[in-house]
């Protein structure tokens, strides 16, 4: 059942759409990168109550699966989650003031950089646990399936997660249901601050075959081609066709959590190897093909980042000016 | 009124409530064959895509009613035995319980987490334990454990109609004797509210899930040596109904609480503390725990019987406060009768 779309998208050839589509997820990228990068300095200021896992390097994953989405499907996420919010549309603003534990966060401040969430676009929320997002996932696919109005749920997992037994679980009943669910993992090659051949058996996107269901492996660092894998699995899922795994290859550009090397006994990576796949940035490599395309010029694009750095900070600004928390709000929430 | 089995209570609830609102939905293992009968003729009468059968995996099944739950439907996960809350406990501990409030108070969760609990079956320990205490101790679940029949029809209404996670346990030992059941459809018991079992003078018996039975019989023995006992079910364990056993407790002055989980931050050591802390002066002896111990449910039915809490337990217990009472002159002086709060 593995789809068999052509893989020549990989080499980024040709700019598949037009030029506003391109400057948009382009934008969308870097949007989800300079917020990132400056959640990294405020977290090394100690600007921030708690720590950060960071989506740096992965982001044309979150942006190619997430265009293809409506408001009202489901997306549920990970611990590394900022992405996945920003790109289903998560407010900038609301997500920067929760990973700075304020009243005016997404979740009032009582989530933090793990919880963020938005219900209302379809947002079910990062996740503390690992893999604790593939069930949430599943009952969201289940309800659009009895709704029958043809809205489909994404689970976004990490490579680390799918050596819980909770994806064996989905993967069985999905297929069994037929449960318009899409299963994206994100293999960025470490499982917390452990290398994925130390941890990982196999192919994580064969783990799909002995269910039935339809499986693909797709470069995640490249925007195009995972834009078009997800246009298949979208229209694959929506279209009835049940559960589809995709297996974005990607890299984690930042540690497993911010200045993680403050408190690791021993490094997992060399440096040498990070730099060396700084080459393969998604961002770096569409802004080169946006400019080799002519698409846009270097200045174009150096425009829109600057545009991009100053929402991020008017963001960073806002969180910081915004209250705390009312402390006699404390027990609130806890039940409806 | 009719008499029925807590089974046939159950299966009348969730009939009703499946006809009252489309949204609710019932999955789990077996909920077809329906090892206990509380399913029993759902999947026929509301049809396969409401009432599913799924596989024997209890971490996808606890998550998979949060995102249900979260997408607007209200759905009864049964787990079947209590016991298999453990292999699904990673989505009630660490999504269920907390989900609202981590969100700010973005989402409801009307879901309905079902198990059966307690010995007597021979069950083993696998298959045995009373497992409220784990789950009170989260703080974001509301635990309900049912004694008898018709509390069990109108508790299991009001947990599927609550807005929040709740998990409905139901005692194994109870489940084949037949009680006076309500047949109104909306008979519906609220959530956090006890109910005194039995009106006494002398002492307060607060019972929980089959050790409600066992304490009704022992505060009739006891009235035979006029000791009148007061027995109170707290039906809802999180959150409990302080104030009703406080003020049952501030009349009596002597509590015994038979609960058949373990005694180590159980529910009847909370319990305890709350007399301890809000009805100090009222109490004319120690409060007395009647519970399983710390040890595994065993297989073999004496060593079984040996463990579970019954009547004679309760009885001693009882005897014990109202004797230490009486040779003790000095505190029935000092104590004062009234709660402190």
């Amino acid at each position: 059942m593995q789809l068999t779309r052509s893989q020549s998208f990989v080499a980024c050839q040709k700019p598949i759409f037009g030029i506003d589509k391109q400057l948009a997820l382009y934008r969308k990228m870097l949007l989800i990168r300079k917020v990132e990068e400056m959640l990294g300095n405020a977290s090394l200021a100690a600007e921030l109550p708690g720590p950060v896992h960071l989506y740096v390097g992965q982001e044309a994953i979150a942006v190619g699966v997430c265009d293809h989405l409506a408001e009202t499907d489901w997306i549920a996420s990970t611990h590394r989650g900022h992405g996945h919010f920003l790109a289903k549309g998560g407010d900038t603003a609301a997500l920067v003031a929760e990973v700075f534990g304020r009243e005016t966060g997404i979740c009032r401040g009582r989530g933090g950089s793990m919880h963020v969430a938005d219900f209302s676009r379809g947002i079910i929320g990062a996740n503390g646990i690992v893999a604790g997002g593939l069930a949430l996932a599943a009952g969201a696919a289940w309800a659009a399936q009895l709704e029958g109005t043809g809205r489909i749920a994404v689970a976004f997992f990490g490579d680390g997660a799918a050596n819980q037994g909770v994806l064996m679980e989905t993967l069985n009943l999905s297929s069994l249901w037929k449960l318009p669910l899409i299963l994206v993992c994100e293999n960025n090659g470490f499982a917390e601050f452990s290398p994925s051949a130390t941890v990982t058996s196999g192919r994580i996107a064969e783990r799909a075959v002995p269910f039935g269901v339809a499986h693909r492996t797709v470069d995640g660092n490249n925007l195009e081609a995972v834009w078009l894998a997800a246009e298949e699995a979208v229209a694959h899922a929506r279209g009835g066709g049940g559960p589809i795994l995709l297996e974005f290859e990607t890299y984690r550009l930042r540690g497993h959590m911010e200045q993680e090397m403050a408190f690791l006994s021993k490094t997992y990576r060399t440096n040498a190897e990070v730099e060396e796949r700084r080459s393969a940035d998604p961002i770096r490599r569409f802004r080169e093909a946006l400019i080799a395309h002519r698409f846009a010029t270097a200045a174009d694009l150096d425009d829109l980042e600057g545009e991009v750095q100053d929402e991020v900070v008017r963001a960073k600004q806002a969180a910081k000016a915004a209250p705390w928390p009312d402390v006699t709000g404390a027990k609130d929430f806890m039940f409806a | 009124m009719s008499r029925r089995r807590m089974v046939q209570a159950i299966q009348e609830a969730l009939a009703e409530e499946m006809e009252r609102d489309a949204r609710v939905l019932v999955f789990g293992e077996d909920v077809e064959a329906s090892m206990f009968g509380e399913t029993a003729g759902l999947s026929e009468r509301f049809g396969a895509s409401r009432v599913r059968n799924t596989p024997i995996s209890e971490a996808l099944l606890s998550g998979m009613a949060v995102g249900a739950a979260a997408a607007g439907y209200r759905p009864v996960c049964h787990l079947m035995y209590g016991n298999f809350i453990y292999t699904g406990f990673d989505a009630i501990a660490n999504q269920a319980a907390k989900f609202r409030y981590m969100t700010g108070g973005q989402v409801k969760l009307p879901l309905v987490y079902m198990g059966v609990i307690g010995g007597g079956k021979a069950t083993a320990a696998q298959h045995s334990d009373c497992i409220y205490p784990a789950l009170m101790n989260l703080g974001g679940l509301k635990v309900v454990v049912a004694s008898d029949p018709g509390d069990a029809k109108g508790l299991l209404k009001a947990a599927i109609r609550d807005d929040n996670p709740v998990v409905f346990l139901q005692a194994a030992g109870r489940s084949r004797e037949q009680y006076p059941v309500p047949d109104d459809e909306d008979y519906v018991l609220p959530l956090g509210q006890a109910a005194v079992k039995r009106e006494g003078r002398d002492l307060t018996i607060v019972a929980i899930g089959s050790m409600v039975k066992q304490a009704l019989l022992a505060a009739h023995e006891l009235a035979s040596q006029g000791i009148e006992a007061e027995v109170i079910d707290p039906r809802t364990l999180f959150p409990l109904d302080e104030d009703a056993i406080l003020r049952s407790v501030s009349r009596t002055g002597r509590l015994v609480i038979a609960d058949e989980s373990h005694n180590t931050c159980g529910a009847a050591s909370y319990i305890s503390a709350i007399a301890g802390e809000r009805a100090f002066a009222a109490l004319k002896a120690p409060v007395c725990r009647v519970t399983v111990g710390d040890v595994a449910m065993p297989f073999s039915p004496p060593l079984e019987d040996a463990l579970r809490p019954g009547k004679a337990e309760i009885v001693r217990a009882a005897l014990g406060l109202v004797e230490a009472n009486a040779a003790s002159p000095r505190r029935q002086a000092m104590a004062g009768g009234e709660m402190l709060s």
